[in-house]
Protein backbone atom coordinates (compact mmCIF):
# COMPACT_ATOMS: atom_id res chain seq x y z
CA UNK A 1 0.00 0.00 0.00
CA UNK A 2 2.64 2.37 1.04
CA UNK A 3 5.25 1.93 -1.85
CA UNK A 4 1.80 2.34 -4.26
CA UNK A 5 1.66 5.30 -2.73
CA UNK A 6 5.28 6.84 -3.17
CA UNK A 7 5.08 5.91 -7.15
CA UNK A 8 1.81 7.72 -7.11
CA UNK A 9 3.28 10.56 -5.28
CA UNK A 10 6.18 10.26 -7.85
CA UNK A 11 4.50 10.37 -10.84
CA UNK A 12 2.52 13.42 -9.54
CA UNK A 13 6.21 14.92 -8.65
CA UNK A 14 7.43 14.78 -12.56
CA UNK A 15 4.60 15.35 -14.09
CA UNK A 16 4.23 18.41 -12.29
CA UNK A 17 7.90 19.30 -12.57
CA UNK A 18 7.66 21.09 -15.99
CA UNK A 19 5.34 23.67 -14.03
CA UNK A 20 7.79 24.64 -11.34
CA UNK A 21 10.21 25.38 -14.35
CA UNK A 22 7.73 27.77 -15.62
CA UNK A 23 7.21 31.71 -14.29
CA UNK A 24 10.92 32.77 -14.30
CA UNK A 25 10.59 36.58 -14.44
CA UNK A 26 12.29 38.09 -17.81
CA UNK A 27 12.85 41.68 -18.05
CA UNK A 28 12.03 42.83 -21.58
CA UNK A 29 14.71 44.91 -22.53
CA UNK A 30 13.69 48.26 -24.51
CA UNK A 31 16.85 48.15 -26.87
CA UNK A 32 17.53 51.34 -28.23
CA UNK A 33 18.88 50.25 -31.31
CA UNK A 34 18.59 51.69 -34.67
CA UNK A 35 16.31 49.31 -37.19
CA UNK A 36 18.76 48.36 -39.91
CA UNK A 37 16.44 46.34 -41.98
CA UNK A 38 18.11 45.29 -44.90
CA UNK A 39 16.37 45.90 -48.20
CA UNK A 40 17.52 42.62 -49.25
CA UNK A 41 15.68 39.74 -48.07
CA UNK A 42 18.02 36.40 -47.58
CA UNK A 43 15.35 34.14 -49.71
CA UNK A 44 16.35 30.87 -49.96
CA UNK A 45 14.56 27.25 -51.78
CA UNK A 46 14.53 23.94 -49.36
CA UNK A 47 17.95 23.02 -50.11
CA UNK A 48 19.45 26.46 -49.35
CA UNK A 49 17.35 26.21 -46.01
CA UNK A 50 18.49 23.25 -44.86
CA UNK A 51 21.48 23.81 -43.30
CA UNK A 52 19.83 26.84 -40.79
CA UNK A 53 18.27 23.62 -39.62
CA UNK A 54 20.91 21.48 -38.88
CA UNK A 55 24.00 23.75 -37.31
CA UNK A 56 25.97 21.44 -35.34
CA UNK A 57 27.71 24.38 -33.44
CA UNK A 58 27.34 24.66 -29.66
CA UNK A 59 24.09 27.23 -29.95
CA UNK A 60 20.43 26.37 -29.61
CA UNK A 61 18.25 27.65 -32.36
CA UNK A 62 14.55 28.61 -32.24
CA UNK A 63 13.40 28.19 -35.99
CA UNK A 64 9.60 29.56 -36.00
CA UNK A 65 7.80 29.19 -39.62
CA UNK A 66 5.80 32.08 -39.72
CA UNK A 67 3.86 34.81 -42.72
CA UNK A 68 2.71 38.34 -42.73
CA UNK A 69 -0.48 36.48 -43.85
CA UNK A 70 -1.09 34.18 -40.94
CA UNK A 71 -2.79 35.93 -37.66
CA UNK A 72 -1.66 33.67 -35.29
CA UNK A 73 1.94 33.92 -36.22
CA UNK A 74 2.02 37.76 -36.27
CA UNK A 75 0.12 37.30 -32.65
CA UNK A 76 3.05 35.26 -31.31
CA UNK A 77 6.05 37.08 -33.05
CA UNK A 78 6.53 39.14 -29.97
CA UNK A 79 7.42 36.78 -28.17
CA UNK A 80 9.81 34.94 -30.49
CA UNK A 81 11.48 38.50 -30.75
CA UNK A 82 11.44 38.75 -26.41
CA UNK A 83 12.74 35.60 -26.53
CA UNK A 84 15.78 36.06 -28.77
CA UNK A 85 16.79 39.12 -26.34
CA UNK A 86 16.70 37.67 -23.54
CA UNK A 87 18.71 34.60 -24.06
CA UNK A 88 21.48 35.73 -26.69
CA UNK A 89 23.48 36.06 -23.67
CA UNK A 90 23.02 32.27 -24.03
CA UNK A 91 23.93 30.95 -26.86
CA UNK A 92 20.75 31.22 -28.25
CA UNK A 93 19.19 32.26 -31.58
CA UNK A 94 15.80 32.90 -32.96
CA UNK A 95 15.45 32.15 -36.71
CA UNK A 96 12.26 33.55 -38.50
CA UNK A 97 11.33 31.62 -41.41
CA UNK A 98 8.88 33.60 -43.64
CA UNK A 99 6.51 31.63 -46.22
CA UNK A 100 5.32 34.66 -47.17
CA UNK A 101 4.18 34.78 -51.30
CA UNK A 102 6.73 35.81 -53.44
CA UNK A 103 4.65 38.67 -54.89
CA UNK A 104 4.21 39.96 -51.45
CA UNK A 105 7.97 40.70 -50.66
CA UNK A 106 8.08 44.23 -51.14
CA UNK A 107 4.19 44.83 -50.10
CA UNK A 108 3.85 42.97 -47.34
CA UNK A 109 6.75 41.23 -45.87
CA UNK A 110 9.84 43.86 -46.43
CA UNK A 111 7.29 46.32 -44.84
CA UNK A 112 6.53 44.43 -42.07
CA UNK A 113 10.22 43.62 -40.83
CA UNK A 114 10.64 47.39 -40.79
CA UNK A 115 7.25 48.47 -38.82
CA UNK A 116 8.08 45.67 -36.61
CA UNK A 117 11.53 46.34 -36.23
CA UNK A 118 12.50 42.56 -35.82
CA UNK A 119 15.96 41.62 -34.54
CA UNK A 120 15.92 38.26 -34.80
CA UNK A 121 17.71 36.97 -38.30
CA UNK A 122 14.49 36.48 -40.97
CA UNK A 123 15.11 34.41 -43.73
CA UNK A 124 12.97 33.54 -46.46
CA UNK A 125 11.63 30.08 -47.53
CA UNK A 126 9.99 30.10 -51.44
CA UNK A 127 9.94 26.85 -52.35
CA UNK A 128 6.49 24.98 -53.67
CA UNK A 129 6.88 21.50 -53.87
CA UNK A 130 5.89 21.76 -50.22
CA UNK A 131 5.34 17.48 -49.82
CA UNK A 132 8.64 17.47 -51.05
CA UNK A 133 9.98 19.62 -47.42
CA UNK A 134 7.70 19.64 -45.37
CA UNK A 135 8.18 15.98 -43.90
CA UNK A 136 11.95 17.02 -44.13
CA UNK A 137 11.43 19.82 -41.45
CA UNK A 138 8.97 17.10 -39.21
CA UNK A 139 7.78 14.19 -40.65
CA UNK A 140 4.92 14.79 -38.60
CA UNK A 141 4.20 18.23 -39.70
CA UNK A 142 0.83 18.71 -41.35
CA UNK A 143 1.54 21.79 -43.07
CA UNK A 144 -0.28 24.30 -40.89
CA UNK A 145 1.46 27.71 -39.64
CA UNK A 146 2.74 28.64 -37.14
CA UNK A 147 5.27 25.69 -36.43
CA UNK A 148 8.18 26.25 -34.68
CA UNK A 149 11.62 24.16 -34.31
CA UNK A 150 13.78 24.10 -31.17
CA UNK A 151 16.93 22.13 -31.84
CA UNK A 152 20.41 21.73 -30.84
CA UNK A 153 23.39 19.35 -32.10
CA UNK A 154 21.47 17.20 -29.57
CA UNK A 155 18.38 17.05 -30.12
CA UNK A 156 15.52 18.58 -31.55
CA UNK A 157 11.71 19.45 -30.54
CA UNK A 158 8.85 20.39 -33.21
CA UNK A 159 5.46 21.91 -32.06
CA UNK A 160 2.72 22.65 -34.59
CA UNK A 161 1.16 25.01 -32.30
CA UNK A 162 0.82 29.04 -31.30
CA UNK A 163 3.25 29.67 -28.35
CA UNK A 164 3.65 32.58 -25.31
CA UNK A 165 6.45 33.58 -24.05
CA UNK A 166 6.23 31.40 -20.90
CA UNK A 167 5.47 28.54 -22.95
CA UNK A 168 8.61 29.23 -25.34
CA UNK A 169 11.11 29.50 -22.59
CA UNK A 170 9.47 26.54 -20.43
CA UNK A 171 10.28 24.18 -23.55
CA UNK A 172 13.75 26.12 -25.02
CA UNK A 173 15.29 25.20 -20.86
CA UNK A 174 15.68 21.67 -21.35
CA UNK A 175 17.99 22.41 -24.08
CA UNK A 176 20.10 24.81 -22.07
CA UNK A 177 20.96 22.16 -19.33
CA UNK B 1 -6.07 7.54 4.04
CA UNK B 2 -8.72 7.07 1.29
CA UNK B 3 -9.17 10.38 1.00
CA UNK B 4 -5.25 11.12 0.51
CA UNK B 5 -4.84 9.14 -2.28
CA UNK B 6 -7.67 9.83 -4.20
CA UNK B 7 -5.98 13.96 -3.86
CA UNK B 8 -2.80 12.82 -4.64
CA UNK B 9 -4.44 11.20 -7.71
CA UNK B 10 -6.33 14.31 -8.46
CA UNK B 11 -3.13 16.12 -8.60
CA UNK B 12 -0.99 13.25 -10.51
CA UNK B 13 -4.35 13.37 -12.74
CA UNK B 14 -3.88 17.24 -13.49
CA UNK B 15 -0.40 17.23 -13.59
CA UNK B 16 -0.33 14.56 -16.26
CA UNK B 17 -2.95 16.61 -18.38
CA UNK B 18 -0.72 19.75 -17.78
CA UNK B 19 2.60 18.06 -18.85
CA UNK B 20 0.99 16.88 -21.98
CA UNK B 21 -0.77 19.84 -23.25
CA UNK B 22 2.11 20.99 -24.57
CA UNK B 23 2.85 18.16 -26.12
CA UNK B 24 5.97 18.10 -28.78
CA UNK B 25 4.42 16.99 -32.25
CA UNK B 26 0.92 16.91 -31.90
CA UNK B 27 -0.34 13.46 -32.89
CA UNK B 28 -3.76 14.44 -35.30
CA UNK B 29 -6.77 12.27 -34.72
CA UNK B 30 -8.75 12.21 -37.08
CA UNK B 31 -9.16 9.97 -40.15
CA UNK B 32 -6.67 7.51 -41.38
CA UNK B 33 -6.12 6.10 -45.18
CA UNK B 34 -8.88 3.14 -45.36
CA UNK B 35 -11.00 4.45 -42.13
CA UNK B 36 -15.08 4.90 -42.71
CA UNK B 37 -16.10 8.38 -42.78
CA UNK B 38 -19.30 9.19 -40.18
CA UNK B 39 -22.68 11.14 -41.73
CA UNK B 40 -22.69 14.55 -41.16
CA UNK B 41 -25.09 17.21 -41.37
CA UNK B 42 -23.86 20.65 -42.18
CA UNK B 43 -25.63 24.29 -43.67
CA UNK B 44 -24.84 25.41 -47.04
CA UNK B 45 -24.51 28.88 -47.79
CA UNK B 46 -28.18 28.39 -49.12
CA UNK B 47 -29.47 28.22 -45.31
CA UNK B 48 -30.35 23.94 -46.55
CA UNK B 49 -29.01 21.40 -44.66
CA UNK B 50 -26.66 19.05 -46.24
CA UNK B 51 -25.28 15.64 -45.41
CA UNK B 52 -22.40 13.22 -46.74
CA UNK B 53 -25.14 10.52 -46.91
CA UNK B 54 -26.86 12.49 -49.85
CA UNK B 55 -23.90 11.40 -51.50
CA UNK B 56 -25.04 7.67 -51.88
CA UNK B 57 -25.45 7.91 -55.70
CA UNK B 58 -22.72 8.99 -56.21
CA UNK B 59 -19.51 7.04 -56.09
CA UNK B 60 -17.67 9.23 -54.14
CA UNK B 61 -16.55 12.59 -52.40
CA UNK B 62 -14.02 15.02 -52.60
CA UNK B 63 -14.34 16.86 -49.11
CA UNK B 64 -12.39 19.81 -49.41
CA UNK B 65 -11.81 21.99 -46.36
CA UNK B 66 -10.95 25.45 -47.58
CA UNK B 67 -12.05 29.34 -46.83
CA UNK B 68 -12.45 32.76 -47.85
CA UNK B 69 -9.64 34.14 -45.07
CA UNK B 70 -6.29 32.13 -46.38
CA UNK B 71 -4.21 33.09 -49.07
CA UNK B 72 -3.37 29.41 -49.73
CA UNK B 73 -7.07 28.57 -49.68
CA UNK B 74 -7.67 31.44 -51.90
CA UNK B 75 -4.69 30.62 -54.27
CA UNK B 76 -6.48 26.78 -54.74
CA UNK B 77 -10.26 27.99 -54.91
CA UNK B 78 -9.92 27.88 -59.05
CA UNK B 79 -8.23 24.67 -58.68
CA UNK B 80 -11.03 23.21 -56.47
CA UNK B 81 -13.73 24.64 -58.90
CA UNK B 82 -11.93 23.11 -61.77
CA UNK B 83 -12.07 19.53 -59.55
CA UNK B 84 -15.50 20.08 -59.25
CA UNK B 85 -16.22 20.54 -63.10
CA UNK B 86 -14.00 17.94 -63.71
CA UNK B 87 -15.44 14.90 -61.69
CA UNK B 88 -18.42 16.13 -60.78
CA UNK B 89 -20.35 13.86 -63.51
CA UNK B 90 -17.67 11.06 -63.18
CA UNK B 91 -19.12 10.86 -60.03
CA UNK B 92 -16.91 12.73 -57.50
CA UNK B 93 -18.30 15.96 -56.45
CA UNK B 94 -16.64 18.90 -54.61
CA UNK B 95 -18.11 19.70 -51.05
CA UNK B 96 -16.32 22.30 -49.61
CA UNK B 97 -16.28 22.65 -45.91
CA UNK B 98 -15.85 26.08 -44.00
CA UNK B 99 -13.94 24.40 -40.69
CA UNK B 100 -13.04 28.41 -39.09
CA UNK B 101 -14.49 30.05 -36.11
CA UNK B 102 -16.26 33.00 -37.15
CA UNK B 103 -15.66 35.30 -34.46
CA UNK B 104 -11.71 34.75 -35.25
CA UNK B 105 -12.21 34.99 -38.64
CA UNK B 106 -15.46 36.95 -39.46
CA UNK B 107 -14.89 37.45 -43.09
CA UNK B 108 -15.59 33.77 -43.12
CA UNK B 109 -19.14 34.01 -41.58
CA UNK B 110 -22.11 32.34 -43.59
CA UNK B 111 -23.17 35.37 -45.30
CA UNK B 112 -19.66 36.45 -46.12
CA UNK B 113 -18.86 32.69 -47.61
CA UNK B 114 -21.97 33.53 -50.10
CA UNK B 115 -20.65 36.29 -51.49
CA UNK B 116 -17.35 34.49 -51.93
CA UNK B 117 -19.03 31.38 -54.12
CA UNK B 118 -21.13 34.22 -55.88
CA UNK B 119 -17.96 36.24 -57.30
CA UNK B 120 -16.08 32.66 -57.60
CA UNK B 121 -18.97 30.93 -59.24
CA UNK B 122 -18.83 27.77 -57.01
CA UNK B 123 -20.40 24.69 -58.59
CA UNK B 124 -20.59 23.03 -55.14
CA UNK B 125 -21.91 23.10 -52.03
CA UNK B 126 -19.58 25.41 -49.43
CA UNK B 127 -20.91 24.36 -45.78
CA UNK B 128 -19.86 25.79 -42.69
CA UNK B 129 -19.02 23.29 -39.61
CA UNK B 130 -20.47 26.04 -37.19
CA UNK B 131 -20.20 23.79 -34.54
CA UNK B 132 -16.80 23.00 -35.24
CA UNK B 133 -17.30 18.95 -34.74
CA UNK B 134 -16.72 17.95 -37.91
CA UNK B 135 -13.46 18.99 -38.55
CA UNK B 136 -11.68 17.49 -35.78
CA UNK B 137 -13.11 14.22 -36.74
CA UNK B 138 -11.59 14.23 -40.13
CA UNK B 139 -8.49 15.84 -38.66
CA UNK B 140 -8.20 18.49 -41.19
CA UNK B 141 -5.47 21.18 -39.26
CA UNK B 142 -5.73 23.39 -42.31
CA UNK B 143 -7.03 25.20 -44.75
CA UNK B 144 -6.71 23.90 -47.82
CA UNK B 145 -7.00 20.53 -47.02
CA UNK B 146 -8.64 17.95 -48.92
CA UNK B 147 -9.71 14.19 -48.35
CA UNK B 148 -11.16 11.93 -51.15
CA UNK B 149 -13.79 9.58 -50.21
CA UNK B 150 -14.13 6.75 -51.80
CA UNK B 151 -18.11 4.97 -51.76
CA UNK B 152 -17.80 1.62 -51.07
CA UNK B 153 -20.74 -0.90 -49.34
CA UNK B 154 -19.28 -0.83 -46.04
CA UNK B 155 -19.86 3.36 -46.20
CA UNK B 156 -17.60 6.70 -47.64
CA UNK B 157 -13.49 5.46 -47.50
CA UNK B 158 -11.14 7.76 -46.68
CA UNK B 159 -8.69 7.06 -49.84
CA UNK B 160 -6.56 10.14 -49.88
CA UNK B 161 -5.77 12.90 -47.65
CA UNK B 162 -3.42 15.61 -48.02
CA UNK B 163 -2.70 18.66 -50.80
CA UNK B 164 -4.41 19.69 -53.95
CA UNK B 165 -1.44 19.73 -56.06
CA UNK B 166 2.29 20.18 -56.01
CA UNK B 167 2.65 23.83 -56.53
CA UNK B 168 0.20 26.47 -55.16
CA UNK B 169 1.49 29.87 -56.28
CA UNK B 170 1.54 28.55 -59.71
CA UNK B 171 -1.28 26.62 -61.06
CA UNK B 172 0.49 25.85 -64.69
CA UNK B 173 3.39 24.73 -62.95
CA UNK B 174 2.35 22.14 -61.20
CA UNK B 175 4.12 18.76 -62.19
CA UNK B 176 2.01 16.73 -59.80
CA UNK B 177 -2.06 16.37 -59.32
CA UNK B 178 -2.15 14.70 -55.98
CA UNK B 179 -6.27 15.16 -55.96
CA UNK B 180 -6.60 14.48 -59.31
CA UNK B 181 -4.48 11.43 -59.45
CA UNK B 182 -6.36 9.73 -56.60
CA UNK B 183 -9.81 10.10 -58.08
CA UNK B 184 -8.17 8.97 -61.18
CA UNK B 185 -7.27 5.67 -59.93
CA UNK B 186 -10.26 5.63 -58.30
CA UNK B 187 -12.33 5.40 -61.16
CA UNK B 188 -9.91 3.47 -62.65
CA UNK B 189 -10.07 0.80 -60.03
CA UNK B 190 -6.52 1.10 -59.52
CA UNK B 191 -3.95 1.84 -56.42
CA UNK B 192 -3.34 5.42 -55.36
CA UNK B 193 0.42 6.18 -55.34
CA UNK B 194 0.37 8.92 -53.38
CA UNK B 195 -2.52 8.40 -50.43
CA UNK B 196 -1.28 11.30 -48.06
CA UNK B 197 0.97 14.34 -49.06
CA UNK B 198 1.98 17.37 -47.25
CA UNK B 199 1.10 20.90 -47.73
CA UNK B 200 1.41 24.23 -46.25
CA UNK B 201 -1.92 25.97 -45.38
CA UNK B 202 -3.51 28.46 -42.76
CA UNK B 203 -4.56 26.37 -39.55
CA UNK B 204 -8.02 25.82 -38.59
CA UNK B 205 -9.03 28.66 -36.17
CA UNK B 206 -10.41 28.18 -32.68
CA UNK B 207 -12.17 30.51 -30.68
CA UNK B 208 -9.30 30.80 -27.36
Amino acid sequence: MKLKLIFIVFFALISCKKEAQANKETNKKEAATVNKTSEALEVYDFNGLEKFLNFKDDKTYVVNFWATWCAPCVKELPYFEQLNEAYKDKSVEVLLVSLDFPHQYDTKLKPFIKEHKLKSKVLVLDDADMNTWIPKVNENWSGSIPATLIYNKNKKLFFEQSFNFEELENELKPFLN
Amino acid sequence: MKKSIKLILAVCVVGLVSAFTLKPTAEYAGYNIGDIVEDFKLKNIDGEMVSLSDYEDELGVIVTFTCNTCPYAVAYEDRIIALDKKYADKGYPVVAIMPNDTSVKPDDDLSSMKKRAEEKGFTFPYLIDAKQDVYPKFGATKTPHVFVLDRTEAGFVVSYIGAIDNNYKDASAVTTKYVENAVDALIAGTPIKETETKAIGCSIKVAN
